[in-house]
């Protein structure tokens, strides 16, 4: 006989399975073996998320209660899916192309990314889920209540609490562990789907193993387990026609609107594909979960006592025939629907509430918020644990209130009722371009109301949240706002009842106010492009030109998306355009490119707010309207091919333009070396000869003063000399006769090298140097004496230039796709934007810096030197202070 | 048959496809059909849950195959076949 201790080992050896199961994808996620984990099976069996503990022990409830009815909550999915083609095609194709990361995002991106929308809709999706959490928690514990009854140890109400608290507890570390680990929402959670997954497995074969029990271990045969539906309390069915319809289509709305389910179904999507495997593979599970419900619950009534839960018959009856290790089985079967369920409903409440809720507020607060420094993938990421955590504790804690004693399937339609508001704004949006922010507002709040009215506040039982005078003659007797009888319809079923209602008065509102609104310009953008997503999937543009700077954009990026990820999209950005370096053109195709993929991070509304702090108001020009609005396919294909070719123009004219802008500055600055290096040579020389003058003349002078003068002679001449060995490098180099020393040597010795040469420069020991000489260990096959150089002269420019109150340079080794990097980033004023393009130049020193020496030689030598060897160096802008990248070049890295 | 003959193969294939296509659409209205059917039947809306049951589970399965034998098809086709595709009135063949 299984004690209670063996299935809590059970259990736990289970969650631990799980844990390792989520680690180890994640860890093969990571090294790019996704192809399996990104399967439309994975895919499939993750969708069954929809299977809560609910389906797994309230429908063979729900079947003992009301017979065939329970069918209805698995027909609404099977028709959704199987009519794919319809709107889940297009809602997946909207989601990859606005790379919307959840269901409120939806609705606030459609709606001309709107805000309140989406807040709107994350507390709808907060008070509608919380129930079902709670739900679960419940059904968890009972299911150990089970087992705890039969063995000798007491178990107690605080017993209770104690197991849904730890399995809360659980479920949170699970969630915070697998569901938190990248920022990206569009990126898939590799670990928490294949946990799922494999959930989805153990439910099904508990399931099925239960029942094939009933029917060939109790019943003795499938004719006589028909026999014995015939004969059985559920042998006639009574079709109310109207819970038939309203919950299979209650059940349908859900796909659509559950927040779980569009976390699964649109944004762990990993390819439409997939999408077509489960519109069969899917209602095919949900049919082999419902096939044997009808079959245990007439075995359940048979064999049970009468005061049997229903709710729990799955393990009950196994456990009456002593079926030990099934009904262990089905425990896991029963845990697990309960925990994936709770799972990924808290990764889509969590990324609502951080984006919806936390980022705006958090902009808010900080004024200056998208160009302060500081990570905000730190906040959002910890506001994404707190939420998770929060929403636990709130399912707890309402299960705590309620005290765990409804029936399972009476709140899981409340829940589903609840959600359900959103389809009318949801559909609405993806088929019909006059939908406005307004309607869906109206229709949200109306339906949202009405929902609270006749359903969530009754169903806690007269007395609590309604007292009983209300619910039986309405508020100030006024009869026909009676909570289930509104507007005098009383022949229908409270649940039918409301959904009625709600829906309906939802609808009409949605309808009536968005006829009767006019969209912003930004809503008719977005409404164009979430409706014809299949037309034109390529991004209309918010943004009027020019507004923003490249370089404020990509200090912002860089704390959303990580320096490398923001660097490459600049970078590829600016080579896209025919520019050099990491800064593109602020072109609104860029801005909206950058905006979306912030938007995979952040959500819609965030993105574009942060966006907006940068670029300014975004605008819609009267071109890009018509563009949109047009219909005419001919015009568009037309004007597709001039656009490329303007386009290819424009790229030309960008290239000459900066050529042009570069010789012109060049020019000028070989006027200004002339004249400087005329004065570089002339000042030496004037104190050289007015010295020796005095040598030359005075035999009275003192020892000492003889000393000086002579030391000044030689001194100045060294400079003269170092001068004209500066030039006489670069001219040597650019000429290409210099010949290299190839030779083995380490970074590391070849920056201790630097960092000990520039020493002398920083007599008072001011400047701080941050290294990090672990990963600077590298061996290289290069010229060791002419890259030291390299580095000694950035080192000794930041040393020069660095204005900073306490200088610091930070030396960074990191690893590019085209290269090792050498970082060389210190904490000055860095280099003004239009002064970047020139430093590499020969002569360029910039400002009045006389007094530091030099001739503005040493980054073009740097440069020289680096083309030489194979590698580059470039001005790395947005780094808060000057920043330089040299890039040693790949092949050269690994020779040694 | 030379090049003559391949417009009008190409022609044929298309328009089985879009056929195709309305018929993923059609799936679901089938579907809803056969799961509402039940209510009318039986004198006073009673009727026999085994009977029902045997109907219910067999009227989803074949919906499930219909659905396998479309989406491959479907698949197989390419989920896009070039813009325009699902355009209003797409009948141009």
């Amino acid at each position: 006989m299984i004690t209670f201790n063996m299935l809590v080992l059970v259990c736990l050896t289970y969650v631990v399975l799980l844990f390792v199961i989520a680690f180890v994808a994640e860890r093969r996620a990571a090294a790019g073996r996704v192809a399996w984990l990104r399967s439309p099976l994975v895919y499939t069996l993750s969708l069954s998320v929809y299977c809560t503990a609910w389906t797994f022990y309230g429908a063979v409830g729900y079947a003992a209660r009301s017979g065939l009815e329970f069918v209805t909550i698995y027909l609404g999915p099977t028709l959704v899916l199987i009519g794919w083609w319809w709107a889940l095609r297009k809602l997946v194709r909207i989601g990859k192309s606005q790379r919307i990361t959840s269901i409120a995002d939806l609705i606030s991106s459609r709606y001309g990314k709107s805000n309140v929308l989406g807040v709107i809709v994350t507390l709808m999706a907060v008070v509608g889920t919380t129930p079902y959490i709670a739900l679960q928690l419940q059904s968890v514990t009972l299911s150990f209540a089970v087992f705890a009854e039969r063995g000798a140890a007491q178990w107690a109400m605080t017993d209770l609490n104690a197991t849904a608290l730890s399995v809360a507890a659980g479920l949170a570390l699970f969630t915070i562990l697998f569901g938190t680990r990248n920022l990206d929402a569009n990126e898939r959670h590799h670990g928490v789907v294949t946990a799922i997954a494999t959930e989805a497995v153990v439910k099904l074969i508990a399931l099925l193993a239960v029942g094939l029990f009933v029917i060939w271990g109790v019943a003795g045969g499938l004719e006589e387990m028909l026999a014995r539906i015939e004969t059985s309390p559920l042998a006639q069915t009574h079709f109310n026609s109207g819970r038939w319809v309203g919950l299979t289509f209650l059940s349908a709305a859900a796909i659509f609107t559950l927040p779980r389910m569009f976390q699964v179904l649109v944004v762990e999507n990993a390819d439409e594909r997939h999408l077509a495997t489960a519109s069969w593979a899917f209602p095919l599970y949900l049919f082999l979960m419902s096939l044997f419900v009808v079959p245990i619950a007439v075995t359940g009534l048979r064999v049970m006592s009468d005061g049997a839960n229903p709710d729990l018959f799955v393990l009950t009856v196994p456990l009456s025939q002593g079926q030990e290790g099934l009904a262990a089985l089905a425990f896991l079967g029963g845990f697990s629907s309960a925990t994936s369920m709770v799972i990924v409903a808290a990764i889509a409440l969590s990324t609502m509430v951080s984006n919806h809720v936390v980022m705006p507020i958090w902009l808010h607060w900080k004024e200056a918020g998208a160009t302060v420094s500081g990570d905000v993938r730190k906040v959002v990421l910890r506001a994404r644990r707190i939420s998770i955590a929060g929403i636990l504790v709130l399912g707890y804690l309402y299960y705590r209130l309620t005290g765990g004693s409804e029936v399972l399937a009476a709140i899981g339609l409340v829940s589903f009722a609840g959600v359900a508001q959103v389809l009318p704004a949801l559909l609405g949006g993806i088929f019909w371009r006059g939908a406005t922010r307004n309607g869906a507002a109206a229709g949200l709040i109306l339906g949202f109301a009405t929902w609270a009215y006749t359903l969530f506040l009754p169903s806690f039982g007269p007395g609590v949240a309604m007292s009983a005078e209300l619910l039986a003659n309405g508020p100030w007797g006024i009869d026909w706002l009676r909570p289930q009888a509104l507007f005098g319809v009383t022949g229908l079923d409270p649940v039918v009842h409301a959904v009625f209602w709600s829906i309906t008065l939802n609808t009409f509102a949605f309808f009536t106010v968005s006829l009767w609104s006019f969209p912003s310009p930004m809503e008719r953008l977005q409404g164009a492009q979430f409706v014809n997503v299949f037309e034109h999937s390529s991004a209309a543009r918010g943004w009027s030109h020019g507004a923003a700077e490249a370089e404020d954009l990509l200090m912002m990026a860089q704390r959303i998306l990580g320096a490398r990820e923001a660097q490459a999209l600049f970078q590829r950005a600016a080579s896209e355009q025919g520019k050099a370096g990491y800064l593109p053109e602020t072109t609104p195709e860029f801005i909206e490119r950058l905006e979306r993929e912030l938007a995979g991070s952040v959500g819609a509304a965030t993105a574009h707010a942060m966006v907006g702090q940068i670029a300014g108001h975004s605008s819609v020009s009267v071109e890009d309207l018509m563009a949109v609005a047009d219909e005419a396919a001919q015009i568009m294909e037309y004007s597709s091919q001039l656009e490329a070719k303007s386009e290819e123009l424009a790229r030309t004219a960008r290239q000459l333009k900066e050529a042009n802008e570069k010789l012109t500055e060049i020019s000028e600055q070989k006027d200004a070396f002339l004249s400087q290096i005329s004065h570089e040579l002339r000042t030496p020389m004037t104190s050289i000869r007015a010295f020796s003058e005095i040598l030359m003349e005075g035999a009275s002078l003192r020892q000492e003063d003889l000393r000086r003068y002579s030391s000044i002679i030689y001194e100045e001449a060294i400079r003269l000399t170092r001068l004209l060995d500066d030039l006489l490098d670069l001219s040597v180099l650019e000429r290409g006769q210099v010949t290299l020393n190839l030779q083995p040597g380490n970074l590391r010795e070849m920056l201790d090298r630097a960092v000990a040469a520039t020493s002398s420069l920083d007599k008072d020991g001011r400047m701080v140097i941050e290294r990090h000489p672990g990963s600077e260990d590298l061996p290289l096959m290069t010229d060791t004496d002419r890259l030291s150089q390299v580095f000694i002269n950035l080192i000794a420019n930041a040393n020069k230039y660095c204005d900073a109150e306490a200088p610091r340079l930070a030396i960074a080794v990191r690893h590019l796709p085209e290269g090792t990097a050498v970082d060389f980033i210190d904490n000055g004023t860095g280099i003004p934007k239009k002064s970047q393009d020139i430093i590499f130049e020969k002569f360029s020193r910039l400002g009045d810096h006389s007094s530091a020496g030099g001739a503005g030689l040493g980054l073009a030598i740097c440069r020289e030197i680096m083309d030489k060897l194979g590698g580059s160096i470039a001005y790395l802008p947005g780094q808060g202070g000057a920043a330089f990248r040299v890039i040693l070049p790949a092949s050269q890295a690994e020779a040694a | 048959m030379p090049r003559r003959g391949e417009p009008l193969f190409l022609e044929r294939q298309s328009y089985r496809r879009r056929r195709m296509m309305d018929l993923a659409r059609l799936l679901p209205v089938l579907g809803l059909f056969a799961f509402m059917l039940p209510l009318l039947g039986g004198p006073e809306g009673i009727s026999r849950t085994a009977a029902n049951l045997v109907y219910f589970f067999l009227a989803w399965f074949a919906l499930i195959v219909m659905a396998w034998a479309l989406a491959r098809r479907l698949c197989r086709e390419g989920l896009d076949s070039g813009p325009g595709e699902t355009r209003e009135g797409g009948d141009r063949p």
